[in-house]
């Protein structure tokens, strides 16, 4: 078990809290660094993707699981920077300032749909996002002169100062690049006053509100920051996919990146983490489990949604604080090693508490 | 006299609504959670239907009862084994839980070999009959489906203003611990408000099957009903329904005279609308938290 001496005050706000995690965190940029000379393509590939959904989860996480506001219609603000880096990179726009492009103009419609959220809440907010995200799916299909409605658009390799990122390594690195940028602005935010004020708002508004605390000018910049980084997600998937249609931001997307950050775990940013790489390697998981199962379920399609859906049942029954809080209690048993007691995290059950009155 | 078929099939789509609506604001009012499973409830319901014409022969009166009284026993089972443990928890997570359900019902309906993944129609006796008063024709399908949310509206409405059972729901609804204190067995009744709303979807389902198809992902037609209780108010059933009617009219009249894509999204619109003007709907009453 180790106790942090605290001797100065910067330490209770270092990103690295202690010696061990400054090594794990080193050693483990260093593989990732190191990972396209290690990895075959295949996974690079697949380790990408996990980027790319983990800075829409992180965005997600800052909205949700920090701010409190639930949104259903988080693929919208991915598909917005979708289109717009789609759009600018066929004009041959340089890379960084497409991307600065799609992540402006996601945040500047987040802002707009964090409109209602000033005047809504709970379950009224998360069904006035979902409306928004058919909105945006609709939108999508119907302006064909710029989205090519339907029938898709393609989308041209990302190019960095005229040197095409068109491998697997080089859009690995861009997307490295990216994801460690947005955690680090994500984390920064998190432990400066207005990260504190999202903490406040989502654990009790009137308590947050008589504190000081402007709960317009902060809901709107959650959803500012969660939607920019959507969109930054949303571009880096154009590239990688190279391909898009409007019904890969639809419901389905949406509740998928909800799915991950609650698998994941509310309210940390390793969740987010997790729950990327839970999204990305349930697929490939189910593929494997196939040849285990008659040939008639194998073969169904819904068998992806049964197992995703049974997943998300079991961790809201067993572990409501996801993927992470399985690890916390894990650590915890390692670091106390004979001492763990089994009720040291068990939730107090209380009374059905109200959210109507809040 | 188009106009008036257009809003009579309108009327018939926003009954459709509205059932699945009640459904949403059965469940809210009693547990404070909104079911995202009500949609993939309805689609269990018309499958259930069609089993028991297909499977068992029997005829539609026969296998529609027996389809909403299997309904409500699923969502009896429904409410025990999986929402009674969370209760307590953050509204978000039990919301999740239904978004949970809704994937397992899809999905284990395409998994049934030979029927989840096809489209049925549903062998109704009114099917394609049409009811001619001279000035306009109108379907079968759409009167019967008024006629069926009139009568099942009716049933509701004796429930909760006459018997001991709908007395005690509305007072558990309203107060959660008052009525428990007062010996009324609240989980109990959350049991029965969970079957009740699975049964409304059933009827719903059933309601819906000929008019449309019966599918997999008809469901889906749940997500339009959300616009639809946030019309009425969440928190009120006859809100539910007046929200519902004003939905599939606005839906089927903005089909016909704006232009095409617009009938989908109509809807989401006008919730928009309504939360930006009247947060708490036309029949909600606004909350508020004194300190």
């Amino acid at each position: 078990m180790r106790f942090i001496f605290k001797t100065r005050y910067d330490q209770d706000i270092a990103l690295a809290r202690h010696g061990g995690q400054r090594f794990w965190y080193a050693l483990l940029a260093a593989c990732l660094v190191l990972a396209p000379w290690l990895l075959p393509e295949y996974w690079l590939a697949q380790l990408s993707f996990v980027f790319i959904y983990a800075i829409v989860a992180v965005g997600l996480m800052l909205l949700a699981g920090y701010t409190g506001q639930f949104s259903i219609g988080h693929a919208a603000f991915m598909g917005v920077g979708a289109y717009c880096e789609a759009w600018l990179a066929a004009r041959g726009w340089p890379l960084p300032l497409s991307l600065a492009c799609s992540m402006a103009l996601s945040a500047a419609v987040g802002v707009v749909v964090g409109l209602p959220a000033l005047r809504v809440k709970g379950m009224y907010l998360a069904i006035a996002t979902l409306s928004f995200g058919f909105i945006v799916e609709e939108v999508l299909a119907r302006w064909e002169s710029v989205t090519g409605g339907n029938a898709g658009l393609s989308v041209p390799p990302a190019s960095l100062f005229g040197v095409p990122l068109d491998s697997t390594a080089s859009f690995y690195a861009l997307c490295l690049v990216c994801v460690v940028g947005s955690t680090l602005v994500a984390l920064n935010l998190l432990r400066a006053p207005s990260g504190r004020a999202f903490v406040a708002i989502r654990d009790s508004e009137v308590s947050a509100q008589s504190m000081g605390i402007q709960l317009a000018r902060y809901k709107s910049l959650a959803f500012a920051v969660s939607a920019a980084l959507a969109g930054l997600g949303g571009a880096l998937y154009a590239h990688k996919m190279q391909f898009i249609s409007p019904d890969q931001f639809g419901l389905v997307q949406s509740i998928d990146l909800v799915l991950m950050i609650v698998i994941g775990g509310l309210g940390s940013i390793h969740g987010a983490f997790l729950g990327a790489i839970f999204l990305i390697g349930m697929p490939q998981l189910i593929s494997l489990g196939k040849d285990f199962l008659p040939a008639a379920m194998a073969q169904a399609a819904g068998l992806q949604n049964v197992v995703y859906g049974v997943v998300l049942i079991a961790f809201v029954m067993l572990e409501p604080m996801g993927l992470y809080g399985r690890w916390l209690k894990l650590r915890t048993w390692l670091e106390l090693y004979p001492f763990y007691r089994r009720g040291m995290f068990r939730r107090q059950r209380s009374y059905m508490k109200s959210e109507r009155l809040r | 006299m188009l106009v008036l078929q257009i809003i009579v099939a309108g009327i018939a789509q926003g009954c459709v609504y509205g059932l699945i609506a009640l459904g949403f604001v059965l469940i809210y009012k009693a547990t404070e959670t909104v079911n995202f499973a009500q949609g993939d409830l309805m689609m269990l319901g018309a499958f259930a239907g069609l089993a028991g014409m297909g499977l068992f022969g029997w005829p539609f009166w026969l296998a529609a009862l027996a389809a909403i009284g299997a309904m409500a026993l699923l969502g009896l089972l429904l409410e025990r084994a999986i929402v009674r443990p969370v209760l307590g928890q953050p509204q978000f997570s039990i919301v999740m839980l239904t978004f949970g359900l809704g994937y397992v019902m899809r999905g284990a309906i395409t998994m049934v070999p030979g029927i989840g993944t096809d489209t049925h129609a549903l062998a109704v006796p009114y099917k394609g009959a049409t009811f001619n008063t001279g000035v306009v024709t109108l379907g079968m399908e759409q009167l019967v489906v008024i006629a069926a949310t009139a009568m099942l509206c009716a049933a509701l409405w004796l429930l909760f203003r006459f018997t001991r059972v709908g007395i005690a729901m509305q007072a558990s609804s309203q107060n959660q611990l008052a009525a428990y204190y007062m010996g009324i067995p609240v989980q109990r009744l959350n049991g029965l408000v969970w079957a009740l709303a699975a049964a409304v979807a059933a009827a719903a389902g059933l309601l819906l099957a000929p008019v449309t198809f019966v599918h997999a992902n008809m469901g889906f037609i749940g997500l339009k009903a959300f616009p639809a209780a946030i019309v009425g108010g969440f928190g009120s059933l006859p809100g539910a329904i007046v929200g519902g009617l004003i939905i599939g009219v606005v839906e089927s009249l903005s089909g016909f005279y704006l232009p095409e894509g617009f009938k989908d999204v109509v809807p989401y619109i006008v919730v928009l609308l309504v939360l930006a003007i009247r947060p708490t709907g036309l029949f909600g009453d606004r909350g508020r938290k004194k300190v």
